[in-house]
């Protein structure tokens, strides 16, 4: 089914012809619809000219851009090293179970909530950390998980 | 009387623990005008205490409260305005009654002086504190003298290779072409490490006026600082902080009345670790896969766009102003004859102190962490500590008095590297952690070379064997020579440095590995598939606790009879121990 863009031309005009625009351009596309589908990608490629081939290397080599649709709250899940020691595994299970995560799936079936692990966000000395959206979440405990969640589904954070 | 300055810190990890709640809070109920200045600031270091907040102005001068919290802080700062000490978590004082006064008096800040200081969205405030001095200061030199300053006070890289700065600036400077640019690397990714996250959310202006003055002595007229997108804040106050120089006259055309001008942007990573390696960096910056290039040539001649380009990290722009200002030769005082001024290290793990620390090179790693970082955060033993990431390696307790400067590190396997400083105490399995660090690196493999692609991978694969108990002895050999290899015939530092998590880990760990792999025994407990639950005969009453959880239910035993696990069955998840309320399930 060929999709309608045309809410795609102004980011597109606003990048055309500048250096090095791919990647800020595929930013800008991925916050307003939420994922970069093949579709989208090939009309972005059609209008800036440039080779499907390579937007899609691009898209897959950075780990920020998804290629598949995206739940309403990304629940990021630190893994660094100072979570690592600090049971970030057990963590990620908890949050998994809380989810109902099967599998290798990484989002809710009712597209609420979509789990990504991330190498470190930073907050070493508040491990373990997780990071709803933009809300930090510092020396989470496992019983407070669903706890969190809940809060994000009934909608009182944004 | 005189106004009482409240000050919140508000850096990311501050903003994790609450104090954004606290600062809500005071602007709310704090009668702002006569009595009251509420400010923020950013990152003082000590993020096991936050959230923090300082007073001052008062009788008692400087007081910072740690751990605070909403309910309770009007009373500390009512107190303090009658000239009394809070009863309180008082944590820094200038009257030296804080708990961490100490901690303090053993750090030398240059890069991180102002953080925690000002409010780093304040160009005002930067200024008041000698802000923009060292520019207007360079700009009366010649650019080829500011280069000389530089090299003359030994600053090396801070990213981790430790290249002499003011030589590479030399190489740049002296490179032909019309246009040339400049970049700072903020593309921090080594997991426990958050030095640079610290640096631009608490002072962005320090690490823009040092690159300006860069800008001046190379001759480059556009800069880009790459930062991850994984730092939202950081790339909030860089982006305000560029706007306010700008309006400043301090970058774009004319800047400061002469005739040099620059502009600067901010580049958001979009995730890959093998972006902070120089060449990667630039080929994302032009829009591409973020895959390293052949060196040479290297950037200084044609980096990016094919122009000449110099890379600094964060923390080497950000000592910039601080030596323009005081002269080369007040730096070379600081730190070691070889290894010259301060390091920023973030220390994490098992350390009480956790947090952000400046200490001048030559110091050992048991003062940075038995007086800095205030020793260990258990009564459980020291076991390693891990510098420079997932190119670095694990220091063990019997080389805790070397010194921090780049040859003592690099003589013992691991690496100054970014600063990243992570503590291991004896629950922490050193195969594990190698394997934590493999997994890492194979994944962030960006496969061009293929030692590195499939090395890490087949290294990856015999770590996981040892970790669940089927390794075998000549494993050890296989994972040396693979090593050997990935080093050799990998074009970045990515692969080059892959391997030494897991040569320093054998190097002084190679007991636990033997362990692993002869007993089937993982002395830390944590390998799970190694972990053996057995049930102490004299201490089980037969509540039948441990059987009711037992998944593969095979745990056996009446009531008011002693358990006992059948062991074949075991599944090692660890849900008996946790159930058993009087101790009598053993874990090892």
């Amino acid at each position: 089914m060929e999709k309608d863009f045309s809410q795609l031309d102004t980011i597109i005009q606003a990048y055309q012809s500048k250096p090095g625009i791919l990647i800020p351009l595929l930013q800008e596309v991925q916050n307003l619809l939420g994922y970069l589908s093949r579709d989208a990608l090939r009309y972005i490629a059609e209008k800036m000219q440039i080779p499907v081939a390579d937007i899609y290397g691009v898209a897959t080599f950075y780990s920020m851009f998804k290629l598949k649709p995206q739940g309403k709250h990304i629940v990021r899940v630190c893994m660094g090293t100072a979570c690592h020691v600090s049971d970030a595994d057990e963590i990620k299970d908890a949050l998994r179970k809380a989810l109902q995560l099967q599998g290798d799936e990484d989002t809710t079936e009712d597209m609420q909530f979509t789990l990504v692990e991330v190498a470190c966000l930073g907050c070493c000395s508040l491990a373990p950390v997780i990071m709803i959206d933009d809300v930090t979440f510092g020396k989470v405990a496992m019983e407070a998980i669903p706890k969190i969640l809940q809060r994000f589904a009934a909608g009182e954070e944004s | 009387m005189s106004k009482i300055t409240v000050k919140v810190g508000l850096a990311s990890c501050g903003v994790a623990a609450g104090a954004m709640e606290v600062y809500e809070h005071l602007k709310q109920q704090l009668q702002a005008g006569a009595d009251y200045q509420l400010m923020r600031t950013a990152c003082i270091g000590m993020c096991f205490e936050e959230p923090i907040v300082e007073l001052s102005g008062g009788k008692l001068g400087r007081i910072s409260l740690g751990k605070v919290e909403p309910q309770s802080i009007l009373e500390h700062i009512e107190a303090y305005r009658q000239g009394k000490v809070p009863q309180a978590n008082v944590i820094l004082t200038d009257i030296d009654k804080g708990s961490r006064d100490s901690l303090l008096q053993e750090q030398t800040r240059i890069v991180l002086r102002n953080c925690g200081v000002i409010d780093p969205c304040s160009i005002a405030d930067y200024e008041a504190h000698g802000g923009y001095a060292a520019l207007k200061k360079a700009l009366s030199l010649r650019p080829q003298e500011v280069i000389e300053q530089i090299k003359a006070s030994g600053l090396r890289g801070r990213g981790g290779a430790g290249f002499p700065t003011g030589l590479k600036w030399s190489f740049t400077a002296q490179a032909r072409g019309a246009k040339k640019y400049i970049i700072c690397n903020a593309d921090e990714g080594d997991p426990g490490a958050f030095m640079d996250r610290s640096t631009l959310e608490g002072d962005p202006h320090n690490v823009i006026e040092g690159m300006i003055i860069g800008a001046y002595a190379m001759g480059a007229d556009e800069g880009y600082i790459y930062c991850r997108a994984e730092y939202p804040m950081a790339v909030k106050h860089l982006k305000l902080a560029i706007a306010d120089a700008q309006r400043n006259g301090y970058l774009g055309r004319k800047i400061l009345g002469t005739n040099f001008f620059f502009t600067l942007h901010v580049k958001e990573g979009a995730g890959a670790f093998v972006c902070g390696e120089e060449t990667a960096l630039m080929q994302s910056i032009e829009g591409k896969r973020g895959m390293p290039v052949i060196r040479p040539p290297f950037p200084a001649e044609s980096g990016l766009w094919g122009c000449p380009t110099n890379i600094n990290n964060v923390e080497t722009w950000a000592n910039i102003t601080w030596i323009i200002n005081h002269g080369a030769e007040e730096f070379k005082k600081i730190g070691t004859e070889k290894s010259a001024g301060t390091k920023v290290f973030a220390l994490a793990g098992k350390i009480a102190g956790s947090g952000l620390i400046e200490v001048p090179m030559g110091i050992t790693l048991r003062d940075i962490i038995y007086k800095v970082g205030g020793g260990m955060k258990s009564d459980k033993p020291f076991k390693a500590v891990q510098m420079g990431g997932p190119s670095g390696g694990c220091i063990p307790a019997e080389l805790l008095d070397t010194t921090v400067d780049y040859d003592s590190i690099n003589a013992t396997g691991a690496i100054m590297g970014s600063g990243g400083m992570v503590v291991m105490d004896s629950s922490t399995c050193m195969v594990d952690v190698a394997r934590f660090f493999l997994n890492f690196t194979q994944s962030e493999s960006c496969g061009k070379c293929t030692f590195c692609r499939i090395g890490t991978r087949r290294m990856l694969e015999i770590l996981t064997r040892i970790t669940e108990g089927e390794g075998t002895i000549e494993d050890i050999e296989k994972l040396q020579d693979l090593a050997a290899n990935i080093t050799k015939g990998s074009l970045c530092g990515l692969g080059q440095t892959a391997p030494n998590p897991v040569l320093t880990t054998l190097r002084y760990f190679e007991d636990e590995y033997l362990a692993h792999i002869q007993d089937k025994r993982c002395p830390a407990g944590v390998c799970s598939a190694l972990i053996r639950y057995e049930i102490l005969p004299d201490k089980c009453i037969g509540c039948t606790a441990c059987a009711k959880v037992c998944p593969p239910q095979c745990i056996t035993g009446k009531v008011k009879e002693i358990h006992i696990i059948n062991q074949d069955l075991c599944i090692h998840c660890g849900a008996c121990y946790s159930a058993c309320k009087f101790n009598a399930i053993t874990k090892g």
